[in-house]
């Protein structure tokens, strides 16, 4: 299968394709070419392990926006079982950036909520590319009254570039709905565990991510604005991405840093999406080991904890 | 710094907001024209009027001291957490440094920080007043801001006050990153657990509100009102058009659209703020206020009936 390749592992695509052309003439056995391939395999693996070592901000943000990168709606189908997914906002409609789903956790019974990217285009073009409209948010914000009621803990997935920037959308009142869904999931008495799986793009992001333990995807970004919009309010152009990624702390290793994550779920190298397998079963332990921490303990000590961590979330100067 | 103060620096200030078709020729602080309907007007008939201009109505943009002094009773102001202002955690320098921007809006407002808030009497009835100052890096939303606005709500709900916000934004401040984008999380936990005390918050969305504030604790209050003309929304302007690749129709998310829409509670011109929020408070706000219990008929149906 040809593998969607990002800009920066073009130098990686070249000798991979070189390499299989070798092999397809060594079939072929009109020459031998044994030492070349294992020369030639040597230097990929070289390659491959400087390449992916220490991705930059700038090329983490291409691997959260890989096509083939895991997303909410294999999450939900791989990590959980009995899978009952709802639907609309009972005000205007169903959202499809938005999914949300009663499902269980490996005898764990939770409210997923999540940004619902698509697959291909015309997915995508159903999804709105995983960027909701106010009828989205209305709709995670009802799964997160429901999970209240019935006492579920929330399971969030977070991968949007944003709410979606629209007329309509904000005719109907985009900043609004996340207002309300911040304020909901400030106070909503269940726990509430956030994963960053991919994007994770300002207010459109947090009105549905965050709670009492953020988990980021080492390749995961979680930024109050994208670094093309960064760019082009700086620079005055938008190409100058790469450059404003590294200085908007996005990454999760930043959000470590900064208090705001509490766990990174490595990935293979190059990516969730070389080994989702793998990815799948660590995001199952820590969302699993999670709840299993806050669903034991009282619901107002949850609440007066998740308070505290926003409260203390900020870094200022109190004068003389 | 003494509000005294904050009204020297007032007198040197440029109308940097509407100057874009300002002709040039015009001495400072002398004569303004109206970016609306041309007229031109001279300062001191426009500071008489609020700065409303006296043809057309328009709202030319006030800064933080300007606002407290037309909304919070005479002498009555007292600010709080002037001390408290924004770091670089993040050495930000991309393109201009952070700590260059935050020098320049300490210098052109006068200010410390992009929000001024303190304790007040609005119509008598005891407030925590907030307003932000646009000329401080387009009052974004950073770390020291979002203290602030949670410092104001907790100290409200300590000493039993309403919290009025005029807010003026253009949202979130990037040059904070993640710590920005998590006030907007803050804010909105601190309206959320005031609400709980049973005490009111009244917002005023004065031109611009944009973006991260909007989507927090600006319209998270009981009462949400507007000035004429405010130019109110989430994402940014360009970024929309871009996206829908139209232009947008002239009144596109103006304080009187929302209005339309059902967003917001009233478009409230500048010169009857004071009095309505007084008048809201007199409503909601129950210490100090005269009411049922002193004699006040209760209006029929409400009288003494259970919920
Ligand atoms: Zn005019």
């Amino acid at each position: 299968m040809a593998r969607f390749v990002m800009e920066f592992e073009r130098p990686l695509a070249e000798l991979e394709e070189k390499l299989a052309e070798l092999k397809r003439l060594d079939i072929a056995a009109t020459i031998q070419l044994s030492d070349e391939i294992a020369g030639l395999e040597r230097e990929i693996d070289k390659l491959r392990d400087t390449l992916y070592a220490a991705l930059s901000p700038w090329e983490k943000v291409q691997v959260s926006r890989h096509p083939e990168r895991p997303k909410t709606q294999d999450y939900v189908e791989m990590l959980f079982d009995d899978v009952i997914e709802l639907h609309g906002d009972r005000t205007f409609g169903d959202d499809e950036a938005i999914m949300i789903a009663l499902a269980t956790l490996d005898g764990r019974r939770c409210m997923v909520i999540g940004h619902r990217k698509g697959k291909n285009t015309k997915e995508n073009i159903k999804r709105n590319f995983g960027s909701p409209h106010p009828e989205g948010f209305r709709k995670a914000r009802r799964a997160m009254k429901m999970a209240e009621k019935f006492n579920l803990p929330v399971v969030s997935l977070i991968d949007t570039q944003g709410a979606f920037p629209g007329l309509e959308a904000e005719q109907r009142g985009q900043a609004w709905v996340i207002a309300e869904n911040l304020a909901t999931l400030a106070s909503l008495r269940t726990p509430v565990v956030a994963v960053g799986i991919g994007e994770g793009g300002s207010g459109g992001a947090l009105a549905i991510g965050f709670g009492d333990r953020l988990i980021m995807l080492e390749n995961a970004y979680y930024s109050v604005i994208t670094p093309e919009a960064c760019a082009s309010i700086i620079f005055k152009d938008a190409t100058r991405a790469p450059e404003a990624a590294p200085c908007l702390a996005m990454t999760a290793d930043d959000l470590m840093r900064l208090g705001i994550a509490d766990e990174i779920v490595r990935e293979p190298l190059g990516g969730a999406h070389r080994d989702p397998a793998i990815v799948y079963a660590s995001v199952a332990r820590a969302i699993t080991s999670a709840l299993d921490e806050l669903c034991g303990k009282d619901i107002d000590d949850v609440l007066a904890k998740r308070y505290d961590r926003l409260a203390m979330t900020g870094v200022f100067s109190e004068g003389e | 710094m003494p509000i005294s103060d904050w009204f020297k620096a007032r007198e040197v200030r440029k109308y940097t907001s509407t100057s874009a078709d300002m002709p040039g020729e015009l001495p400072d602080g002398v004569w303004v024209k109206c970016p609306s309907c041309k007229h031109t007007l001279y300062q001191g008939d426009l500071d008489r009027a609020g700065d409303v201009c006296l043809h057309c109505g328009h709202h030319f943009d006030i800064d933080a001291p300007r606002r407290i002094a037309m909304l919070a009773d005479e002498g009555t102001f007292q600010e709080t957490e002037a001390g408290l202002t924004s770091v670089d955690p993040l050495r930000f320098k991309a393109a201009k440094p952070y700590t260059g921007s935050l020098e320049k809006a300490r210098a052109l407002s006068g200010l410390p920080e992009a929000i001024v808030t303190g304790r007040a009497l609005v119509g008598g009835h005891p407030v925590m007043l907030g307003v932000m100052d646009f000329r401080f890096i387009a009052a974004s939303m950073g770390s020291a801001v979002g203290e602030k606005i949670a410092r104001a709500f907790r100290l409200a709900g300590q000493e039993q006050r309403a919290v009025i916000m005029v807010t003026r934004s253009g949202g979130a401040r990037m040059q904070e990153g993640m710590l920005s984008l998590m006030q907007m999380a803050k804010t909105a936990a601190e309206t959320e657990r005031f609400a709980r005390q049973g005490l009111p918050y009244i917002s005023v969305l004065a031109n611009p509100t944009m973006g991260g504030v909007t989507a927090s604790f600006a319209v998270l209050a009981d009462v949400i009102y507007a000035e004429p003309g405010a130019l109110i929304g989430f994402a940014g302007q360009r970024i929309i058009e871009q996206t829908i690749r139209q232009s947008l129709p002239k009144n596109f998310r103006t304080a009187e659209y929302f209005e339309e829409y059902g967003m917001i509670d009233a478009v409230v011109p500048r010169g009857e703020l004071h009095s309505t929020i007084a008048l809201t408070l007199d409503y909601l706000a129950g210490p100090g206020v005269p009411n049922a219990s002193e004699g006040a008929a209760c209006p029929t149906g409400l009288d003494g009936g259970e919920l």
